[in-house]
């Protein structure tokens, strides 16, 4: 019984006092190793964070751009009256405007108004000090031209001409301006699609028949005779294209508004150049929505305009696919094969090591030296020779012998060959030596050895060289402005003109489209919600390259796992 | 092919070895054959004449001769480094993907020279099976594994590949355990039947020769009564040849033992003799424990 009632009793609070140094508990919580776990946690809270916050700000920005704002009517102290959408909103240390004779301890709020006009005003863009602002309404009535020059236009319609005679003015203008308007846009795809059914693929077949005629001059055999029977048929085709995209260009030029800016000017805008015409006060949201998907889709399916400010980036995302694809296709076989014959054919001895460390080190070449290498040995090298085999006709404009998508995907092949081998000398070197054994002492040879267990066990590595390398492929920018990028790409690498593909045409990118619209835009402004945009885009597109190909890599990796030795 | 299929294996095994070289009537076969050979009233399957075995400087075979008799089991025992898998990895050529390995002497297998110019290793290796002290299942479904040898005979129609894998799971006596689940991992099986996945991979492929390293040494004792089980009816079919470090198993399932010591072939004898009455006291010592 005592014993059970010690069991029972409370320890003694005071019992260890004195066996305990004082500041034990201090250095306990220092020893215990929690310092160096906040350490880490921290470190992992800084970096999601700014991850997050990267992704948020150009998802933001990029995002925000579609939206279509309302536009305000500013009323200016001095009288002036300004029509805009408000973008941003800034606020300024007045000592920098010191010199202005803005003399003030507040900071000064100014905000930036898009004001369109730009054949009128000058710079679409401008800021309007927050105090000088009398009045600030945003009356519905306002209406934003999207323009295929000039970019857009603030104002009211006045009235509507057909042929310079008065149709409709005042209210009725807008009910009458929407069906011109289809019509225009309908006239504008046909010719569209009259350029690329009719005037692109004649124009290519004359230059084809042309180059055809040189080489009967250069071999000096005589013309095949269907030749110049052929071009009088095309220049017949060509002639009724031309024709009819007269007539259509005369049809659009039908219709064209009266437009009231800001300050009471007027000035005649013909419909056919307006894109897309719309009244942001007077819409509701849903409708606004509707008009956000809908220039989104412009955004991602269009083609650019207005050197590259405005329209669609689609030629950019296509080819920044396409050369990545192939970069792909092209990296994942050659990485393969030096990677088995490294790890599983050579004798491993100094050589093959010394090989291996110059393997991990070209990882570390800056991509530049891979451009230049890229121009000097694909593209003049190797795509000169190609021109003076195979295309002495087309001499002295080059063929392949010019920056092209194929010299783009081999340059960046050889830039990301060194992660593919990389990771598949790890997956080779992960399976162990037993199943090899395994399978060769049932009568496999090594190299069935080799294709039915060795590389798909590895797959999943090989997967993961891939996977690193399409990512690095897609954000690369400086070595593709010497193999192939441009500004602006005339045609896709794929059409409907055969051979279908042109591995040899120039191609646009999105990283490039970046820095193209952000630095060598002459309209700064209206540029930099777009390198948000595509800086999205770009990441958007790289994710989900990464994503299929790690879906396959789980797939093989749950078919082929090893079990740990 | 079609006298090869498993339901009449055992006549195709008769026909094919019935006229083989019995060596114990040849003389010149005899000749080199030590007084501590096995008697061979035996069919040989195997006939090993003066094996030397080189790594690099370092000999780790001096001079073995034994014959290993047809349709029964042959364990070689002896003490760690002594040789015994290395012996046996020579018997399917194994020892080739070594570097720096040399094999001096002979190694016949039913008369045919296996180091021969005209040997293919591979087709060697089809009949000369090796099972492998770890089970190495490859990772992919049970039934792929044993699918994986036949396979390799480019032409074997599905069906007969369907059937030959039933029956190898049969023979390994693992049917019952898999047959709901064969496109599952092997990965999923137990230790035990990992290593009996594995003797079926080997015998899908109708060898004549088993080779078995340690084949139950990385396994619980149940696991390893089941592989002892099934050692003992695989010898009506193969010739067996079997390392271990255990001698009661040795024991139990061998009808002649081997005994190596420091790569040389100290005693060859019926496992009774060797276990009861060794005629070298190096082997006596081994198996009452002295050393080893």
């Amino acid at each position: 019984m005592p014993d059970e009632a010690t069991i029972n009793s409370p320890p003694d609070p005071t019992m260890h006092q004195g066996s305990l140094p004082a500041n034990a508990r201090k250095e306990g919580w220092w020893r215990s190793g929690a310092p160096w776990i906040w350490l880490n946690a921290t470190a992992v809270g800084i970096g999601v964070a700014a991850v997050a916050g990267l992704l948020g700000l150009i998802a933001a920005r990029g995002l925000a751009h579609f939206w279509p704002a309302d536009v305000a009517v500013l009323s200016l102290a001095d009288g002036t009256v300004v029509i805009g959408e408000l973008v941003d909103t800034e606020y300024t240390d007045p000592s920098s405007f010191a010199q202005a004779g803005q003399q003030g301890a507040k900071p000064i709020e100014r905000w930036l108004v898009k004001t369109g006009n730009r054949r009128l005003n000058g710079p679409d863009f401008r800021w309007v000090p927050a105090e000088s602002v009398v009045d600030r309404t945003f009356p519905g009535d306002v209406v934003v031209f999207e323009r295929t020059e000039w970019g857009n236009a603030y104002g009211r319609i006045a009235a509507i001409y057909e042929n310079g005679a008065l149709v409709a003015n005042g209210i009725q203008a807008w009910e009458e301006v929407q069906p011109r308007l289809k019509r225009v846009v309908e006239l504008r795809e046909d010719v569209t699609a009259t350029r690329a059914t009719t005037i692109d693929p004649v124009n290519y077949k004359l230059e084809r028949l042309r180059l055809e005629k040189r080489r009967h001059v250069l071999e000096g055999s005589p013309e095949a005779p269907g030749i110049a029977q052929e071009e009088r048929v095309l220049e017949t085709t060509y002639q009724d294209a031309e024709a009819r995209l007269r007539t259509l260009s005369r049809a659009m030029q039908r219709d064209s508004v009266e437009v009231v800016i800001m300050d009471g000017r007027t000035f005649i805008q013909p419909l056919s150049d307006v894109i897309r015409i719309w009244q942001p006060n007077a819409m509701s949201t849903y409708e606004k929505l509707l008009h956000y998907m809908k220039s989104l889709g412009v955004f991602l399916a269009g083609e650019p305009r207005e050197a590259n400010t405005e329209g669609g980036i689609f030629p950019a995302i296509f080819g920044t696919v396409m050369m990545v694809l192939l970069m792909a296709i092209i990296v994942a076989p050659l990485g393969v094969v030096a990677a088995v014959y490294l790890r599983e054919y050579a004798r491993q001895g100094p050589l093959v090591r010394l090989i291996r460390i110059a393997v991990n080190n070209l990882a570390g070449v800056p991509s530049i030296v891979y451009g230049v290498f890229g121009l000097g040995f694909f593209v003049y090298l190797v795509g000169g020779t190609i021109d003076d085999l195979f295309f002495p006709e087309a001499q002295p404009a080059p063929t392949f012998g010019t920056p092209g998508l194929i010299w783009a995907s081999l340059t960046l092949a050889l830039l990301t060959m060194p992660v593919v081998i990389v990771s598949t000398e790890e997956g080779l070197t992960r399976i162990p030596r037993a199943i090899r054994e395994g399978s060769l002492a049932l009568g496999a040879t090594k190299a069935e050895t080799l294709f039915r267990l060795v590389l798909p066990v590895a797959s999943p590595s090989i997967l993961t060289g891939i996977i690193l390398a399409v990512a690095r492929a897609a954000g690369e920018v400086a070595p593709l402005m010497l193999v192939g990028v441009v500004k602006l790409a005339p045609a896709l690498p794929v059409d409907a003109i055969p051979p279908f593909i042109h591995l040899e045409r120039k191609f646009m990118h999105l990283g490039f489209h970046i820095y193209d619209v952000g630095f060598q835009s002459p309209n700064v402004e209206a540029a930099r919600p777009l390198v948000y945009a595509t800086a999205l885009l770009l990441i958007f597109i790289v994710i989900v390259l990464n994503l299929a190909a790690i879906t396959l890599r789980s797939r093989l990796e749950s078919r082929y796992e090893i079990a740990e030795a | 092919m079609a006298e090869q299929h498993p339901n009449n294996w055992m006549a195709y095994r008769d026909g094919g070895t019935g006229a083989s070289n019995d060596l114990a009537l040849d003389p010149a076969a005899r000749q080199g054959a030590e007084q501590r050979q096995a008697p061979l009233q035996e069919k040989i399957c195997l006939d090993v004449r003066g094996v030397s075995l080189f790594y690099g400087e370092k000999q780790a075979l001096n001079d073995i001769s034994l014959s290993i008799p047809q349709n029964r089991v042959t364990a070689f025992i002896g003490p760690s480094g002594c040789g015994k898998s290395t012996l046996l990895r020579c018997f399917n050529r194994m020892n080739d993907l070594i570097d720096d390995v040399a094999v001096t002497g002979e190694i016949r297998l039913n008369g045919q020279e296996i180091h021969d110019q005209s040997v293919d290793v591979a087709q060697l290796r089809r009949l000369v099976g090796m099972v492998f002290q770890r089970p190495n299942p490859f990772p992919k479904s049970i039934y792929d594994n044993v699918a994986y040898g036949l396979r390799l005979q480019r032409g074997m129609p599905r069906s007969e590949i369907d059937d030959r894998v039933e029956w190898g799971l049969k023979s390994a006596a693992l049917w019952e355990e898999v047959n709901d689940r064969l496109k599952d991992s092997a990965l999923e099986l137990s230790g035990g039947q990992q290593q009996r996945l594995v003797i079926a991979r080997a015998i899908a492929v109708e060898p004549e020769v088993l080779l078995l390293d340690e084949p139950a040494s990385a396994l619980d004792p149940i696991s390893t009564l089941k592989i002892e089980e099934l050692i003992h009816q695989l010898k009506n079919d193969y010739t067996i040849v079997i390392v271990t470090h255990n001698m009661h198993q040795a024991a139990r399932v061998s009808d002649y033992t081997a005994f190596l010591y420091l790569g040389e072939l100290i005693e060859h004898d019926d496992t009774d003799t060797i276990f009861t009455t060794p005629s070298r006291q190096q082997t006596e010592d081994y198996i009452t424990g002295r050393y080893g």
